[in-house]
């Protein structure tokens, strides 16, 4: 699955984008946050705070109970300030 | 109903023309047009202010057009247009530009004002602030959550 960062989340990570193929129990987007915080010091400095993390799953907001699976398109980024 | 998100700027006039054109419909144009405030109060001079406005290609005009969708179903619009841009911008750019046209002007005022609220709140963009060779992430308001919250019920 792809998984998009953006904004502060993106410069936290280090990656605009990565490609992970995470094991077959991690089944909604609260798990892959769990599974990726466990990929490095700066995935889980990034993820670590759930008030400064909005999620899109296929371009939609989505929840942390949010389904996902191996074609899904999972983003993460900070609360918006456009306007 | 018309979406853009662009770098360049763009012409509120032409705009204006453009949307109304050949629809005597039309009774009321609304137009709300957001610029870059100066965002020191300190020294650094205007001229070394820039902002940089990031977004997310693709669900960016997938929720411009969500938002444009639930303004048509609650209020009788005869056209509407958003546009808002990204990149580079300095203080006194033009940002965002929100259309809203109907046959009365009570419509178009709140359907305007839905439009810009409950975008500030869910199009996927981010301001960054760099001035004097510092930078920061604009953080996002609690007042803007209330201001879209109030559309709600």
């Amino acid at each position: 699955m792809r998984v998009l960062y953006f904004a502060l989340l993106r410069e936290r990570v280090g990656l605009a984008e990565e490609t992970v193929s995470p094991p077959a129990e991690i089944r909604t987007v609260g798990d892959l946050v769990h599974w990726l915080r466990q990929k490095s010091p700066q995935h889980d400095y990034a993820l670590a705070d759930p008030a400064m993390v909005r999620i899109a799953v296929n371009q939609d907001y989505a929840r942390t109970d949010h389904a996902i699976g191996p074609d899904d398109e999972i983003a993460f980024f900070p609360p918006v300030t456009g306007g | 109903m018309t979406i853009r998100v662009q770098r360049e700027d763009f012409d509120t006039a032409a705009e204006l023309e453009r949307l109304s054109a050949g629809n005597p419909r039309i009774g009321a144009v609304v137009t709300f047009t957001g610029l870059v405030r100066d965002f020191t109060s300190e020294q650094s001079a205007s001229s070394q202010q820039s902002m940089v406005l990031e977004h997310y290609p693709g669900m960016t005009e997938r929720q411009l057009a969500a938002i444009l969708a639930e303004a048509e179903s609650r209020w009788p619009l005869e056209s509407a247009l958003i546009i808002h841009r990204y990149g580079e911008l300095a203080p006194g750019d033009r940002i965002v530009l929100v259309v809203t046209a109907s046959a009365h002007r009570q419509a178009a005022f709140e359907a305007n004002a839905f439009l810009i609220d409950w975008l500030k709140t869910k199009a996927p963009f981010w301001k960054l602030e760099q001035a004097g060779g510092g930078r920061r992430w604009v953080e996002a308001k609690t007042s803007d959550d209330d201001a879209a919250a109030r559309w709600q019920g």
